[in-house]
């Protein structure tokens, strides 16, 4: 296997606990924020070389998110690396009982094209706060920004416990048949179920993040500007190639009339009359890509936008109206500017609809009345959820970030990136003497003595008498 | 499929919300327990057919540890079940933030025979307690119990929400081959493969609970007639047929010399001078394992015991001295009352020869001097640890539970049952109006609205001066 060398060589590097002081890890992470500093430019050219994606977007998805979650990161480390201490039973109680925070290994982090620093670095990030050794696997799509992770990012962190590995297919599954302690990967249902099989034959905990068609339901009450705005905002920002964009609307026939002129109005205020010509919209990421997405454009009717360009894999800012369930635009994920509207006859119809199919990474819903959002939050399950915006819940690194059955298992941001790759080990430090407290559990086995041992480590229910 | 109408059903009820009201829960919950009160005694007898353990070994691990966590459960599930809120950044100050704890679905619980109604009931706690619907799927190799379970537990819980399904490999295969929205698993790392490649085909969250050879460390300081008693009671209870019984030891020759009358002495001590006479003692739990564990046999030098007696599958307590690495002995899991010991040099090469195998679901270390303690639990990578005594750090039920590599995935035990069963749904809901905030985000794009961003979203290295 080609690779084999260097998994082991990286997992030598583990076990020699090279990765163990909070001193090397901050120091790699340190060395992170000054790539993300030093290399700004270099970062933001390659984003725009491979998506089009204007500098704005790019700072603030590539750049500050990744620096949020560092900072956050180093602000914690420490105290989220110390052991935790847990409540004692009568019997240990002169113990010592805590859970350990240990890395697993040789991290395997897979990413996707999309965001192609974010979804390396964030993750990245709470790899290695962990004490987990990393090999990046970059998407091959994305070829500016592959090479410069494989080149600049890789001169930045220590060579003996990180590496980048490029490549496409079938690099990917030479490399999957190695034994890794952890995968993290970020991209669609089916590699998904590729990477988890191939992870079963070690027994490897994985993460995957994936994708699906995130529902937004638009209720009657509501100020129809600002949720044009937030749509408009949620969908189009990257040319809607974003995991937890809103996929598609739910509402009525008499909601969808409304929205319609404000959502060619927002889409106007923000791109202007000709969004091709405007430096804040992005494009397609390859040929297949936009291929793929502009063949959804045959689904209902095109209301807004519709024109498309092959040379430059523009595809305008577009909303479809009058679109049934079995059209094309209906039977995948998007990740493209394309929004359809599927009418409903209420919320109840709204909420059936989004239960009768797979579970997506996010539901949207947006009302004035708080007991509908909370009617869609409590009667539906997803990954995450965002009640009257668009995006806003992954901004906070205080929320768990992932999905649920077909959208992805594990989750991440924050510390619950740190605790994702941490093994928590359970420990207990008993004392080498005292055994008289350990006499009663021993055979030759009486009623007497396991009354002793019932008293010494039952948990009462609370309102239960205790007799002292 | 013959499973698919039974799965069908539980998703239905699982979909209609059954199960998420808090006092449906703890009705379910209390249904367990009376179980446990009302046909103790039918326990008692199921699992002593099934394994021919002493009934106070099976009281205290079926019964009162079950016990133990439904009390943990019941007395904390409301603040367990609430909704937690996350700090926000300045954007989101005025928002509701929070992650809510929702059910995966239908969980597909499968369990072993060694301890067949703890390894049902303690993950079943936590699958009711987090809203799920279960199928229970006992181990067939403790047929009594397997009848106990199919029979009674139906008659406890509901069964629109619960259901137990028995059969062999042959059934299991076929129950797999559903979609179920978590699958818990305990018992061997080959079978944890199998269930784990089933469950990506569905992209199914998994724990898998599995085993393997958990090493006991012996140093040269040591109380010699504690280690020996506190050694073999958690070697030989149950026959020793315990997931996290010490497999096996490692100590010097000088120790081997201190230990053996101490070992000697300690089995008389509870087991009387033939154990096969003694109520204290278990049997094989059937006539295949017993003829795996007496191969074993065949390893180093009988020290101790070595008897057996395949009509009763009766092994006496074994001790092997001078037990070489190749020998059958230490070539697989032994779950059985065989304890061989492996000389060392010292403890860095006990601490080598654990780190040159597959990591175990727990490491063991005796010392008087707890830096030899601490250097074990430092050096070597486990599911978890006990220093200076056995099987405790299992009953505690604050600790987590759980393998690393090829002794599992996951934790359970206590809260961090619930939350394994729990799916984390981070959830944002935002303000209709105030749309204002917004503004900064949208197209055109300018620096100064990056500004505006950046300040309201950011997370500061602490140190840093923040200028108000």
């Amino acid at each position: 296997n080609p690779y084999a060398g260097l998994v082991s060589h990286l997992r030598a590097s583990w076990l020699s606990r090279k990765t163990q002081p909070v001193k090397f890890r901050m120091a790699q992470l340190e060395a992170l924020g000054h790539f993300l500093d030093e290399r700004k430019q270099e970062i933001l050219e390659a984003i725009a070389a491979d998506l089009g994606k204007p500098p704005f977007e790019a700072e603030l998805s590539e750049i500050l998110v990744c620096k949020n979650e560092l900072h956050e990161t180093l602000n914690n480390l420490s105290r989220w690396m110390k052991d935790e201490q847990v409540d004692l039973s009568l019997a240990t109680r002169l113990d010592s009982a805590f859970v350990r925070k240990e890395p697993y290994g040789v991290v395997l982090l897979m990413a996707p094209w999309n965001y192609p620093i974010h979804l390396i670095l964030v993750p990245l990030i709470g790899a290695i706060a962990a004490g987990n050794c990393v090999l990046i696997k970059p998407s091959e799509i994305s070829k500016n920004t592959e090479r410069l992770v494989a080149e600049v990012l890789s001169s930045y962190l220590d060579k003996d416990c990180f590496a980048v590995v490029t490549g496409g297919v079938q690099e990917t599954t030479r490399l999957l048949e190695n034994k890794f302690d952890y995968i993290f990967f970020t991209g669609s249902p089916s590699v998904g179920r590729v990477v988890m099989t191939a992870a079963a034959k070690h027994l490897t905990p994985v993460t995957l993040e994936l994708g699906g068609k995130n529902p937004c339901y638009v209720s009657d009450t509501c100020d129809v500007h600002n949720v044009a705005r937030r749509v408009v905002w949620g969908r189009f920002f990257n040319a809607g190639q974003t995991c937890i964009a809103p996929d598609y609307l739910l509402c009525t026939l008499e909601m969808q009339e409304k929205l319609m002129p404000a959502l060619r109005e927002a889409i106007t205020e923000f791109f202007g009359p000709n969004p091709q010509e405007s430096p804040d919209f992005g494009r397609i990421v390859d040929d297949k890509q936009f291929r793929r997405v502009r063949a959804l454009l045959c689904s209902g009717r095109v209301a807004i936008g519709g024109q498309t360009d092959e040379a430059e894999r523009y595809i305008a800012p577009t909303v479809l109206v009058d679109v049934q369930p079995s059209d094309p635009v209906m039977q995948e994920e998007i990740f493209g500017p394309i929004l359809p509207i599927v009418v409903v006859a209420n919320m109840d119809e709204a909420i059936d609809f989004i239960n009768a199919r797979e579970r997506p990474l996010v539901i949207y819903a947006f009302s004035s009345s708080d007991k509908v959002v909370n009617q869609v939050l409590e009667r539906t399950s997803s990954g995450g959820f965002c009640g009257n915006d668009t995006l806003m819940q992954v901004m906070l690194t205080s929320l768990p970030f992932g999905g649920i059955g077909n959208s992805g298992l594990g989750m991440y941001h924050g510390k619950f990136s740190f605790d994702t790759f941490s093994h928590h080990r359970g420990c207990m430090k008993r004392g080498m003497g005292r055994e008289p407290l350990n006499a009663p559990r021993y055979p030759p086995y009486t009623q007497q003595k396991f009354g002793i041992v019932r008293a010494t480590s039952q948990v009462t229910r609370k309102d239960d008498c205790t007799l002292l």
